[in-house]
């Protein structure tokens, strides 16, 4: 039988890069095709010119045997091929199902939208599929995950067969993610063919019936989970070998530089989001903050950095009470921050490069003297910074909106590790970027360590919190579950943790239990 | 071949690529769009001209049996608008060969002066334009829509006519910039009031300023109406002192004034404040990310009113500037709406100083060209608003002026790396 899709010699140039040379890729019925590579191996530009974003320079399209040409999101739609976007694209005053026939509305007597119809066959595929996704609620109170399977419905409305996921789970939490694994299998179960794009290994080890991986353009080999390791595939995607887990001394703790006693701080619609947290963390050891995603740790991080005042309770740095401080007061005490949303609180994106190297220092010599900027000194240490920390752009002047995440990811890096810091506090610091870069930013967390400084990692992602910390915390519903040392952490300890199941109470059900454990 | 060297040698060469400039964009390319904006914008401007003046429309009546009639009509026409309109923002050649002429004949000077007093003019209605165009782009580059600076402009009217007429016996050379300083501060405190309440409330500026500007109009209505009016029936105010006037060069009619270079030296002073120190970076952080600019610990807030004084301060200076430089007095209804004109100068000029001068000179020269284009040509002064509009419609949706001219899209990197910090 013909594959349901198969490229062969794509080619994509632009000035300056071959974003796609030859790639050849076929996808069977019902399959799902994990498509890995970093950041910028061409693996959005192969999509894009599947979906008719971009034109080939070279090279065919078949779908089901047919050689086809396809000029824009139209032809591609009509050909059965349908695409969810990282980025939703989605009207948040809308319900799903005004979403879902936005561009193709069926109308009755003329003008009047036949909402009952749309919402009828919503509801079918919702059904079909297990998305659980009600029609009439309105988009944007959904929570992110059910806003993706409100994506996914809106390519199935438009009867697509042939479903591309660009980075799908990079926005989702471990429980979102099982739960489209399980959607995504059950849309492969009915006949749909799936093409997966991402860079995380452990996803692709678990979800893929077969796996490309792309590299600089190329595609540099496909495999299958079962004849893979996720050290074989990180090898064939970065090109080199990749340590994936981080060598590191056992901690040399000293004295306690943060202190935190009874931390009470709402969020911003008043809710309460930490309630009631006490913990020390010392110079030359890391602790790991673990938790699903808001569970208060974003509040927790804002208040100890002076974004948000905290609503009771005290801390200190180095022995200065800075609960009341300003964040200027605070970085002053030798507090480095990496924040969660890099775009949008850790760069000014429009800005050159260099600008943002000294985005909290600009006001010290040697770069003012008085209000009189150094332009000379800020451009020397911001090049030396970006050389340091292997910051990729042709010069310091490109605005930073054009370099990569983990690029921008490591301006900020660079920035807060290069002045004398006292305490770091490191929220999810390698989200969405790839292997290569993780490797480094941990080791530069694990220098950090070494070298003194006390480190506040807060993190989502299990891994990354068992690779990198001493002791860990365990954050749910806004306390601290547990502190436990790392070494003596497990996954499952942590996966039911992470749920609110602490230690003493004993398991409702055996089922529960496995579940959770699952999810992580 | 040792290997420290090699590696000493790899840094010191990526530091220098690092920091080695890219070639700067073309600055034509920079101000391709605005020049094209603003060409088109007049040719516009010529077919309403033509197609508003009913002797002309009769002709295309006629256009099939007789079509180079009403063409060389329509040619006609607009030629003697555009050129009325060049004579009176820039002057008549034919006038300044008689000004040199009777210069070298007679030793006279007047028929030069009347000669450069097209373009004098065009400078003296640039200068507010400058001091309103910085106001606004001020504004922008930290975030703000300041609307207000029309009834700023009244406030540091006010402020600086009142220091000019009620002290007496001052030199000049602290009379004058004690003036200029009280309607610049006058209106810069007029301003941070609406910084203020958007510190402190959260209150939007754009209607604070909008609401601010109505208190402006009327207080100084009641003003020249009541305490501030002078002897007689008409709302106007005393004139101000001889030594608070800004100084003149020539002999009437020439009312080219020292505001020019004031305001000349304001604009660098901006720049430099914007771009080269701490308080610019900051006001720019705060503009371009204040979410990123809080992390780096700028206070935000503190930002919001200092650049609300500022740029009030600027729009002051205009107020200022009309008083003491040109009218010295305050009439009601003195500022023939510089200060709405102006958010579209700051635009055109991409909130960078630089840009807002050029701009107040072209609109400066458009506005005093169509006064003289009404009295010469008989088309309505009306025509340059149109002409305006035109021009911030195609520079705030350049996609129009690139399909006109099929002009490709710049690469996005080599267009940000030109119009950083432009504010846009």
């Amino acid at each position: 039988m013909a594959p349901v899709l198969e490229l062969r010699g794509m080619t994509k140039a632009f000035p300056g890069v071959l974003a796609n040379d030859h790639i050849d890729l076929t996808l069977q019925e019902g399959e799902i095709l994990a498509l890995l590579g970093e950041n910028g191996a061409g693996k959005t530009t192969l999509m894009n010119l599947l979906y008719g974003l971009y034109q080939p320079d070279a090279g065919e399209i078949f779908v089901r045997g047919q050689k086809v040409e396809i000029h824009g999101p139209n032809d591609a739609i009509a050909l059965g091929i349908g695409m969810v976007h990282q980025h939703f694209m989605l009207v948040p005053v809308f319900t799903v199902t005004e979403n879902v026939m936005l561009g193709v509305e069926s109308i009755h007597r003329g003008v009047f939208l036949d909402r009952q119809q749309a919402a009828n066959r919503v509801r079918e595929i919702s059904d079909q599929y297990k998305l659980e996704v009600d029609p009439d609620a309105y988009v944007g109170q959904l929570p992110v995950g059910v806003q993706q399977r409100v994506e996914i419905i809106k390519v199935l409305y438009r009867e697509a067969d042939i479903l591309i996921l660009d980075e799908p789970t990079a926005v989702l939490t471990p429980q979102e993610v099982e739960e489209l694994f399980k959607i995504i299998r059950s849309l492969c179960k009915q006949g749909k063919s799936i093409i997966f794009i991402t860079h995380k290994l452990k996803e692709v080890m678990a979800i893929a019936d077969r796996i490309g991986v792309l590299r600089g353009g190329r595609m540099v080999g496909t495999t299958t989970p079962e004849k893979a390791t996720m050290e074989t595939l990180a090898q064939m995607m970065v090109g080199r070998e990749v340590v994936l887990v981080c060598e590191k001394e056992p901690a040399k703790p000293t004295d306690i530089i943060l202190e935190v006693e009874d931390l009470h701080v709402s969020d911003a619609r008043g809710n309460p989001a930490v309630r009631g947290i006490s913990f020390d963390v010392r110079a030359g050891e890391i602790l790991g903050v673990a938790g699903v995603q808001g569970n208060g740790q974003t509040e927790l991080v804002r208040a100890l950095t002076g974004l948000l005042r905290a609503q009771a309770g005290r801390v200190s740095i180095n022995g200065v009470d800075v609960t009341k401080a300003s964040p200027r007061k605070i970085l002053e005490q030798g507090v480095a921050h990496v924040p969660e949303d890099r775009q949008q609180d850790g760069l000014v994106l429009k800005y050159p490069v260099y600008d943002n190297l000294v985005l909290n220092t600009y006001y010290l010599p040697p770069f003012a003297k008085g209000i009189s900027l150094q332009q000379h000194a800020i451009l020397q240490a911001a090049a030396e910074r970006a050389y340091l920390f292997d910051v990729r752009t042709p010069n310091i002047y490109m605005p930073t909106s054009t370099l990569s995440g983990g690029n921008q990811q490591k301006v900020i890096v660079a920035r807060e590790f290069s002045r004398p810091i006292r305490l770091l506090i490191a929220s999810q610091p390698t989200r969405g970027l790839d292997v290569g870069s993780i490797e480094y930013i941990h080791r530069r967390i694990i220098e950090k360590r070494d070298e003194g400084t006390a480190v506040l990692l807060v993190s989502p992602e299990l891994d990354e919190i068992l690779a990198l910390s001493d002791r860990i915390a365990v954050m749910y519903r806004g306390q601290f579950m547990a502190i436990l040392p790392a070494k003596e952490a497990t996954r499952q300890q942590l996966g039911l943790l992470m749920a609110g199941v602490s230690d003493e109470a004993a398991p409702e059900d055996a089922a529960t239990v496995e579940d959770i454990i699952d999810r992580f | 071949m040792s290997e420290p060297q090699d590696k000493t040698d790899s840094r010191a060469s990526t530091i220098k690529r690092l920091l080695l400039r890219p070639p700067r964009g073309k600055v034509l390319d920079a101000i391709l769009l605005p020049i094209l904006a603003v060409f088109t914008a007049l040719v516009i401007g010529a077919l309403v001209i033509v197609f508003t003046d009913l002797e002309v429309l009769n002709l295309y009546k006629h256009f099939f049996s007789a079509p180079g009639k009403a063409l060389a009509a329509s040619w006609k026409e607009v030629a003697s608008a555009y050129s009325a309109m060049f004579k009176g923002s820039i002057g008549d050649p034919a006038q300044f060969i008689k000004g040199f002429e009777a210069l070298r004949a007679t030793g006279d000077l007047a028929p030069l002066r009347q000669a450069f007093w097209p373009i004098s003019e065009s400078l003296v209605t640039s200068v507010p334009y400058i001091f309103a165009g910085l106001a606004v782009a001020l504004g922008f580059q930290c975030g703000l829509f300041n609307i207000g600076v029309e009834g700023q402009i009244f406030i540091g009217a006010i402020a600086s006519v009142f220091v000019g007429y009620s002290i007496t016996g001052l030199p000049a050379y602290i009379h004058v910039p004690l003036a200029f300083l009280a309607g610049a501060v006058a209106a810069g405190i007029w301003g941070g009031i609406a910084g203020l309440l958007k510190a402190k409330t959260g209150a939007h500026e754009v209607i604070n300023t909008i609401m601010m500007n109505y208190i402006a109009f009327r207080l100084s209505d009641w003003l020249l109406r009541g305490p501030m009016k002078r002897p007689g029936y008409v709302p106007i105010s005393p004139s101000i002192e001889h030594s608070a006037r800004l100084p003149r060069f020539f002999a009437d009619p020439i009312r080219f004034h020292a505001g020019f270079f004031v305001a000349l030296a304001v604009a660098a002073l901006v720049y430099w404040l914007l771009f080269k120190t701490t308080i610019g970076f900051e006001i720019r952080s705060v503009g371009a990310n204040p979410n990123a600019a809080r992390y780096a610990g700028i206070s935000v807030t503190r930002n919001f009113i200092l650049a609300m004084f500022l740029s009030g301060a600027l729009a002051g200076m205009a107020g200022a500037n009309e008083v003491l430089g040109v009218n010295y007095n305050l009439a009601a209804a003195f500022s023939s709406g510089y200060g709405f004109d102006s958010i579209a100068l700051a635009l055109l000029g991409k909130s960078h100083p630089v840009g807002v001068v050029l701009a107040a000179l072209l609109f400066g020269t458009l506005r005093s060209g169509a006064t003289r284009m009404q009295s010469l040509a008989g088309i309505p002064i009306d025509i340059i608003s149109i002409i305006q509009a035109l021009v911030i419609i195609f520079i705030a949706a350049p996609a129009i002026i690139r399909w006109i001219y099929h002009l490709r899209v710049q690469q996005e990197g080599a267009e940000a790396i030109f119009t950083r910090g432009w504010g846009t």
